[in-house]
């Protein structure tokens, strides 16, 4: 294992720069110009918020975790049970979904991050499915396999109709993305944000200069849930249909494939892991599902059996120094 | 007692422990590589997969008969654990547990994959001979002749796992290996290959589960994910490295699992989850496994 060195100035990792203003352009050109992508965008848009939320825990905290689904689908039951009981306000749908996840994520945590490594991989797992299977047999208020449907998010802000050209939806949830990843950046460049990457560099180094390693890990896993759970909420109110695959293995599975893609612990990452998977997935999954998925193992495989081969790490690091996100 | 109910008890522990000896064969592999080298191997039920659908190629397109298949899935499953713990495997057992979920979860989406372009998405299930087709009656309950079978051949198996690793000089040198990698090298064993052993054995043994197994658990493409969850129950409640445990574990799971689904059908599907928490937090290395 190797332990990388923080930079004096570690602190403030991120400075604004004139790139930084290139996914909302890039987001801008897909509203105007290909509005016959806006549903795929939307898609993009939550899922690159579910990924931030991954890659806070993951990426930064460095907690293995296999159940990241879990908080998306809670977020996504919540709110679509909220529009269909409670309101049909979205915007307190999606505040609603961000503190059950949290509270989730509080409670589980609690219990979960005290183990390390092989158990909390094994529990994450556990936990996730268990969620699964509650939801599944809870069929009279969840739907169980026929999932929920029936939810129709009033206007936004009591003006905006979520019409059916998908254009306040997308708005919406690229509106949540810039909040959510304000959020994140200030996260991850505070001294919170710094005990974190300790703890995923040498978590008994940071117990020992007396860091509350647990609770710190708590704190940010019910952040991250929350996220998480945002990100299910605005998939309820854009797609209007829950089904059980939002808390399903595979979508955790998705998630963390995306984050890794992108480069574990980088900020722009989920940005670029998750437009990546799903515009491939989009085209490929249209030709051949079954092509795609061998080719994604097949990615897999490859790219952590020559992670440590110098050719390939010499090609990595020359682009990571290209790009430097 | 009531007799109905002395029956159907008698029927649901008899079912509950052929299950349960299912789940042992199939999660006695990941116990060992899990437990000894710390891999974590979210593929291994692709391995049982693998082996439950070359049972069934031989047996439908090459008419082998049902005994020969299984051995011969056995076999085949075992050299394909060989060749990827040479390819692959061996690259992770140092690595990060991060990249040896990406590995094998990249490698369980290959075989999904693989499995459905060769035998398409429909359920399969393997033709078990007529000797082993319906029921024996036993004190006045109908008990299928397969599930008998099944819990003995499982017998058979787990003797023979224990037998090898107690009683012969192959199996010592093995714990030896497994317990002080560096002190086994010293004495001149090699410990790369009874680790590569050990692995192929223990995906041989998942494929074995998978091909006696799939009277009750049928072969289909998402099976190497859908099962991972149980098998890790299985192997985390007994205590990762443990055999003694495993067995335990998967006897016990299966029989609550079964009694738990006909007595409390909602509650009973997630009673698994909730002795797997309760048991990891009050002994996060299992029931048998060694702090």
């Amino acid at each position: 294992m190797k332990t990388t060195l923080l930079p004096a100035g570690s602190f403030s990792q991120h400075h604004w720069k004139a790139r930084d203003i290139l996914p909302w352009l890039l987001a801008a050109a897909v509203f105007y110009f290909f509005d016959g992508y806006l549903a795929l965008g939307t898609v993009i848009i939550i899922m690159i918020i579910a990924c931030m939320s991954l890659n806070l825990v993951l990426g930064y905290a460095g907690v293995e975790t296999l159940g990241h689904a879990a908080f998306f689908g809670i977020g996504a039951y919540t709110a679509g049970l909220y529009a269909i009981h409670v309101s049909t306000e979205p915007v307190s749908g999606l505040l609603a979904a961000a503190i059950v996840a949290g509270v989730f994520g509080t409670v589980s945590g609690y219990f979960l991050l005290r183990m390390r490594s092989l158990t909390l991989l094994m529990l994450t797992l556990a936990v996730g499915m268990a969620v699964y299977e509650f939801a599944n047999k809870w069929s009279s208020v969840t739907g169980g396999d026929d999932g929920l449907s029936g939810i129709s998010p009033g206007p936004l802000f009591g003006v905006f109709d979520f019409g059916l050209d998908g254009r306040t939806g997308y708005l919406y949830a690229l509106g949540v993305l810039a909040l959510v990843f304000l959020l994140v950046r200030t996260i991850v460049d505070s001294p919170f944000g710094l005990s974190l990457r300790g703890i995923r560099e040498n978590i008994s180094r940071m117990k020992l200069v007396g860091a509350p390693v647990t609770s710190r890990l708590v704190v940010v896993y019910s952040l991250s849930g929350a996220i998480a759970g945002m990100a299910g909420a605005l998939y309820a109110q854009t797609i209007q249909v829950v089904g059980l695959e939002s808390l399903s293995f595979d979508l955790s599975g998705n998630l963390l494939i995306m984050v890794v893609l992108g480069g574990l612990g980088r900020l722009y990452g989920p940005f670029i892991g998750a437009i990546i998977f799903l515009l491939v997935q989009d085209r490929a999954a249209a030709f051949s599902p079954q092509h795609w998925m061998f080719a994604i193992g097949l990615i897999l495989i490859l790219s952590v059996r020559f992670s440590d081969n110098a050719f390939v790490a010499g090609v990595a690091a020359r682009l990571r120094r290209a790009a430097k996100w | 007692m009531d007799v109905k109910l002395f029956q159907t008890i008698f029927a649901l522990l008899f079912n509950g422990v052929a299950y349960g000896m299912i789940l042992f064969i199939m999660s006695a592999g990941l116990s060992v590589t899990m437990g000894t080298m710390r891999v974590v191997n979210l593929a291994h039920c692709g391995f049982a997969m693998v082996g439950g659908y070359i049972a069934y190629a031989l047996m439908t397109d090459g008419s082998v008969p049902f005994w020969l298949a299984v051995l011969l899935s056995f076999a085949l499953t075992t050299m394909l654990g060989a060749l990827l713990e040479f390819l692959l495997y061996r690259s992770i057992y140092r690595q990060s547990e991060l990249k040896q979920v990406i590995l094998t979860l990249g490698l369980a989406l290959v075989m999904i994959a693989s499995v459905n372009l060769v035998f398409g998405a429909s359920v399969h299930n393997l033709d078990i001979p007529d000797v082993l087709k319906g029921n024996v009656k036993v004190l006045g309950v109908g008990l299928s002749i397969y599930r008998f079978f099944l819990i003995g051949a499982s017998m058979i198996v787990g003797a023979l796992i224990w037998y090898f690793i107690e009683c012969t000089g192959v199996g010592k040198k093995l714990k030896a290996a497994v317990d002080n990698p560096g002190m086994a090298k010293c004495v001149g064993i090699n410990v790369d290959v009874y680790f590569a052993g050990t692995f192929a054995a223990g995906c041989g043994l998942a494929a074995l589960g998978g091909a006696l197994g799939a009277e009750l658990m049928p072969l289909q493409p998402f099976y190497a994910l859908r099962y991972l969850v149980i098998v890790v129950i299985v192997v985390s409640i007994g205590g990762l490295g443990s055999i003694k445990g495993t067995l335990a574990a998967a006897l016990g799971l299966g029989i609550i699992d079964t009694f738990g689904t006909y007595f409390f059908d909602d509650i009973g599907a997630f009673l698994v989850y909730f002795i797997m928490i309760a048991v990891l937090f009050i002994k996060p290395q299992g029931l048998f496994g060694r702090a």
